[in-house]
C-alpha cells in the first residue's frame, strides 16, 4: 500500500490525491525540490504570482469563488513572512486554504540560516493549525490532514512547513484513507434547541434572519435551505458583508445588508425586532454598533459551528452549535411537522414598518454635473454586468462598501471581499484566483486606487496566464475611508490621506501589456464599461470620481443601529463623540 | 477532498452548557485539558491566553499517556463566567486539544500542588520552622546546619499559608509545581 518516494514527490502526489488542480506560488531555495516535481507533471497547474501575499490572496479568491480549498506554495523565510497577511485574512474570514512553506534543512533549523524563520511560530496565531514536518516518513499524513482541517468545522488556513532535506529524502507515502484524525467537529445541532427556535418562530411578531459568511461556507445546500426557509416563513432577511449572495438580492424578503454602512431598513429592523435568528454570523463590531443598545427587545437565536462564537459578545437565548445546512434542514423539518405556523397578521404589520423605512431610500444619490459619483459608477456597472456570469472582488475602503450597497448578488460565492481583516491589496490577486477557478466568467475587481496599488504587481500574473480580470478602479485620489473618518472625527485635518504622485493608470496598464481605459465623464461611462467587458484580456479601468464623496448611510462608531447618519445632508459635525472616537 | 479515517467517538465539540447565566463576578476555575503531545501544543495553549488577554494563575503540563501520546495541561485561570466559557470554547477549537474539562463546575475534584521551601536560620527560628513543618506534614529533603529544604504537598491555599509562616523564620526561596487536579469518583 505504501509507496516509497521523495518528500517533494509526496507533496505533489498528496495534492493530486486531494483533487487540487491549481497551486499559486513563488519558488525559492527551500522549495526547489517541490518545484522540480511540479515541472515534471501535468496534473496540477502552477500559477506564478509576483509576491507571496498575492499567492495567498489568489488561493483565497479561488477558495471563496469555488468552495474548494485553495493552495499556495512559498519558500522559507521571506516567502513565509510575506504569506502572513493572507493567512490572517483567511483566518478572520474562515476561508479554507493550505499553504505549503519551504524550510531550511532540519539540521540547520535554529542556526539563523539564510532565509530561515520560525514559520510555525510566526504563523501559529494566524492559522487554524500548522505543522512542521521533520521526517519524510511523517510527511504524507499532515499533507492529507491539512485539507481535512482546513475545510471541516469552521474553515480556515493551515500551514505545512517542510524542510528542504525532508523534500529530498525518500520515505513511505501514506494515502489519505490510511490517515487517522481525531478532528471531527459537530455538525448536527441539538434538536431540543432547534425545536425551541421553531416554537419562537411560530409566535414571533417581528422576526428577522441575520445571516453571515457561515451560510456560504456551509456550502450551496445551506443557501438553498435558507431560501426555502425564508420563502416558507415570509420573514425578512438581512445579511452581513460576508454573507451577501446566500439570499438573492432580488429576493422578495431581502432587506439589504446591515451594519456600519448597511441599509437603514436593515439596521432599523435589527434594532426593533423581537426575534433575531443569527445564521452563521458572529456579532462583529461592524454589525452590532453600541453593544448595550444592540437590538434591546429581541430574543436571539444563534446558529454557529464554532462554540467560541456563541455568547462571545452578545448573550443569546437559543444557542445552536452546528453546521448551517444541517441545522437548517432539521429546523425546516421540525417547523413543518409542527404545522408551518407563523404569526401572519403581526408579520404583515412588521413588513409595513419595514416598507416605511424603505421609503427613506437611504441609497439615493443625484448624479449631476460632469463629475462621476462613485455610486453612479457602481450603479452603471451593476446594470451593465448583472446579466453576465459575474464574480466581484473588492479591495478595502469606501469603494468596497459602495460595491456592497449598489451591486446585487443572486448566488453564494460570487462576492469576494476581505471582511474581517480588511486587507487593502486583497482584490487584485483574489481576482486572479477567481478567474483561475472560473475561466469563462466575467471577473471584476472593484478597487480604490490606493488599495489597488498595494498588490498591483499581480497584473503581471494576469498577463502571463491570459486571465481577463477587470480592475475597476474608483479613483478619488484619496484614501477615501481614512479621509471620511478624518472629516468626521479629526476636524477635517487630512493627515496623509492623499494619494499624491499617482501613476497614469492607462500607461501603467500598457506597460504590463494590458488594456487601460480612463473615464472621467458620466456621459461616457456606459460605453467605457462596455469596452472593458468586451475586451478579451486584463483591463485596468481608471474611473475618476468625485473626490470628497462620503459613504452613507453610516452608523457612527459608538452609536446604536437606530442612530444612523443618512446622507450628505446629515449633521456630521458631532457625529462621533469621545467614547466612540477610540473605536476603529 | 479525499476522506480521512475519523476515529470512532472522536469529536472536538464540548459538552459544557452554552446557555449559562452570566454574572460579573470574577471566578477561579481549574481546567484540565487533554492534548496531543505534539511540538508546539503548549505554545498554542498559552499563546491563546496571551493573545486574547486571559489570565493564567497556574499551569502544569506533562505527558500522562506515553503510548497514546497525550499530555495533560492543568490551568488555573480566573475571569467572569462569560470569559471562562469563552476560554473553554477557544481551547476546544485548537486542533490538538482532545478535551477540556472544567473541574470547578463538573462535580467535586481534588487539587494538589507540590512545593519546595528553602529556609535558613539557627536557634529558635530553626526549631520553630521544623515544628511548623511537622504540623503541615512537610518533609525535610535536604538539611545543613543552618538550612532546611522542605517538601510540601497540598492545596495552593495550604502552601500559601505555609509560606506566610515561614517568611519570618528565614524563608529564602520557593519552587512550586502549580496545580495538578483530578475529578473525584470513579468516572474519568
Amino acid at each position: 500500500m505504501t509507496k516509497a518516494m521523495t518528500g517533494a514527490k509526496m507533496v505533489v502526489q498528496a495534492l493530486i490525491d486531494q483533487g487540487v488542480d491549481v497551486v499559486f506560488g513563488y519558488p525559492g531555495g527551500a522549495v526547489l525540490p517541490i518545484y522540480d516535481e511540479i515541472f515534471q507533471q501535468n496534473s496540477i497547474k502552477h500559477v506564478l504570482v509576483r509576491h507571496e501575499q498575492g499567492a495567498v490572496h489568489a488561493a483565497e479568491g479561488y477558495a471563496r469563488a469555488t468552495g474548494k480549498t485553495g493552495v499556495a506554495l512559498v519558500t522559507s523565510g521571506p516567502g513565509a513572512t510575506n504569506a502572513v497577511t493572507g493567512l490572517t485574512d483567511a483566518l478572520m474570514d474562515s476561508i479554507p486554504i493550505v499553504v505549503l512553506t519551504g524550510q531550511v534543512p532540519t539540521f540547520m533549523i535554529g542556526s539563523d540560516a539564510f532565509q530561515e524563520c520560525d514559520t510555525v511560530g510566526i504563523t501559529r496565531p494566524c492559522t487554524k493549525h500548522n505543522w512542521l514536518v521533520k521526517e519524510t516518513d511523517k510527511l504524507a499524513p499532515p499533507l492529507h490532514e491539512a485539507f481535512h482541517v482546513a475545510a471541516s468545522g469552521r474553515p480556515g488556513p493551515v500551514v505545512i512547513d517542510i524542510p528542504k532535506d525532508v523534500q529530498f529524502a525518500t520515505g513511505a507515502y501514506t494515502e489519505a484513507r490510511q490517515v487517522e484524525t481525531h478532528y471531527n467537529p459537530q455538525v448536527k445541532g441539538d434538536i431540543e434547541m432547534i425545536t425551541e427556535l421553531a416554537k419562537a418562530m411560530e409566535t414571533a411578531k417581528r422576526p428577522i434572519f441575520y445571516t453571515g459568511g457561515g451560510v456560504i461556507n456551509s456550502g450551496p445546500a445551506a443557501s438553498q435551505l435558507l431560501r426555502e426557509l425564508v420563502a416558507a416563513t415570509g420573514f425578512p432577511i438581512t445579511s452581513t458583508l460576508m454573507g451577501l449572495g446566500c439570499y438573492p438580492a432580488s429576493g422578495e424578503n431581502w432587506v439589504g445588508m446591515l451594519g456600519m454602512h448597511g441599509l437603514y431598513e436593515a439596521n432599523m429592523a435589527m434594532h426593533d425586532c423581537d426575534l433575531m435568528i443569527n445564521i452563521g454570523a458572529r456579532f462583529d463590531d461592524r454589525i452590532t454598533g453600541r453593544l448595550d443598545a444592540f437590538s434591546p427587545g429581541s430574543k436571539k437565536a444563534h446558529i454557529d459551528i464554532d462554540a467560541s462564537s456563541i455568547n462571545k459578545v452578545i448573550k443569546v437565548d437559543i444557542p445552536i452549535l452546528g453546521d448551517v445546512a444541517h441545522v437548517l434542514e432539521d429546523l425546516l423539518n421540525v417547523w413543518k411537522s409542527r404545522g408551518r405556523k407563523t404569526n401572519k397578521a403581526e408579520i404583515g404589520k412588521w413588513w409595513s414598518h419595514i416598507n416605511d423605512w424603505r421609503k427613506v431610500d437611504c441609497l439615493k444619490f443625484t448624479q449631476e454635473g460632469k463629475v462621476i459619483k462613485p455610486q453612479y459608477a457602481l450603479s452603471r456597472l451593476e446594470e451593465l454586468t448583472k446579466k453576465y456570469d459575474r464574480y466581484i472582488c473588492t479591495e478595502v475602503g469606501q469603494h468596497q462598501m459602495w460595491a456592497a450597497q449598489y451591486l446585487g448578488f443572486e448566488d453564494p460565492n460570487r462576492w469576494m471581499t476581505s471582511g474581517g481583516l480588511g486587507t487593502m491589496g486583497f482584490g487584485c490577486p483574489a481576482s486572479i484566483g477567481v478567474q483561475m477557478g472560473h475561466p469563462d466568467a466575467l471577473v471584476i475587481n472593484v478597487a480604490g486606487e490606493a488599495s489597488w496599488l498595494m498588490n498591483m504587481q499581480e497584473m503581471g500574473t494576469a498577463m502571463q496566464y491570459n486571465l481577463p480580470v477587470k480592475q475597476f478602479i474608483l479613483n478619488n485620489e484619496r484614501l477615501g475611508m481614512v479621509r471620511q473618518w478624518q472629516e468626521l472625527l479629526h476636524g477635517e485635518r487630512y493627515s496623509s490621506s492623499w494619494s499624491e504622485s499617482l501613476p497614469d493608470f492607462v500607461k501603467l496598464a500598457e506597460a504590463f501589456g494590458a488594456k487601460g481605459i480612463i473615464c472621467d465623464n458620466p456621459d461616457d461611462l456606459d460605453d467605457a464599461i462596455m469596452e472593458m467587458i468586451h475586451y478579451d484580456g486584463p483591463v485596468l479601468f481608471d474611473c475618476l470620481v468625485e473626490k470628497h464623496e462620503n459613504c452613507f448611510p453610516m452608523i457612527p462608531s459608538g452609536k446604536a443601529h437606530n442612530e444612523m447618519l443618512l446622507g450628505a445632508d446629515a449633521d456630521t459635525a458631532n457625529a462621533i463623540q469621545a467614547g466612540g472616537a477610540v473605536l476603529v | 477532498m479525499s476522506p480521512l479515517k475519523i476515529k470512532k467517538g472522536s469529536t472536538s465539540h464540548s459538552a459544557y452548557n452554552l446557555r449559562p447565566s452570566f454574572s460579573d463576578k470574577v471566578e477561579r476555575h481549574t481546567l484540565a485539558i487533554l492534548v496531543e503531545n505534539e511540538p508546539g501544543v503548549l505554545s498554542r495553549v498559552i499563546g491563546l491566553f496571551a493573545g486574547r488577554g486571559y489570565n493564567i494563575d497556574s499551569l502544569t503540563v506533562a505527558e500522562v499517556d506515553h503510548l497514546g501520546h497525550r499530555s495533560r495541561i492543568t490551568i488555573v485561570t480566573s475571569g467572569t463566567p462569560q470569559i471562562i466559557v469563552q476560554i473553554k470554547a477557544q481551547l476546544g477549537r485548537i486542533v490538538d486539544v482532545h478535551s477540556v474539562h472544567d473541574l470547578t463546575v463538573e462535580g467535586a475534584s481534588v487539587e494538589r500542588e507540590l512545593a519546595l521551601f528553602k529556609v535558613t536560620g539557627t536557634g529558635d527560628h530553626r526549631i520553630e520552622a521544623i515544628r511548623l513543618a511537622d504540623i503541615f506534614r512537610a518533609n525535610v529533603v535536604d538539611s545543613t546546619l543552618e538550612s532546611f529544604v522542605f517538601e510540601i504537598t497540598g492545596t495552593s491555599e495550604k502552601i500559601d499559608a505555609f509560606a506566610e509562616l515561614m517568611q519570618p523564620l528565614g524563608l529564602q526561596e520557593i519552587a512550586r509545581t502549580g496545580v495538578a487536579a483530578l475529578s473525584r469518583g470513579s468516572l474519568a
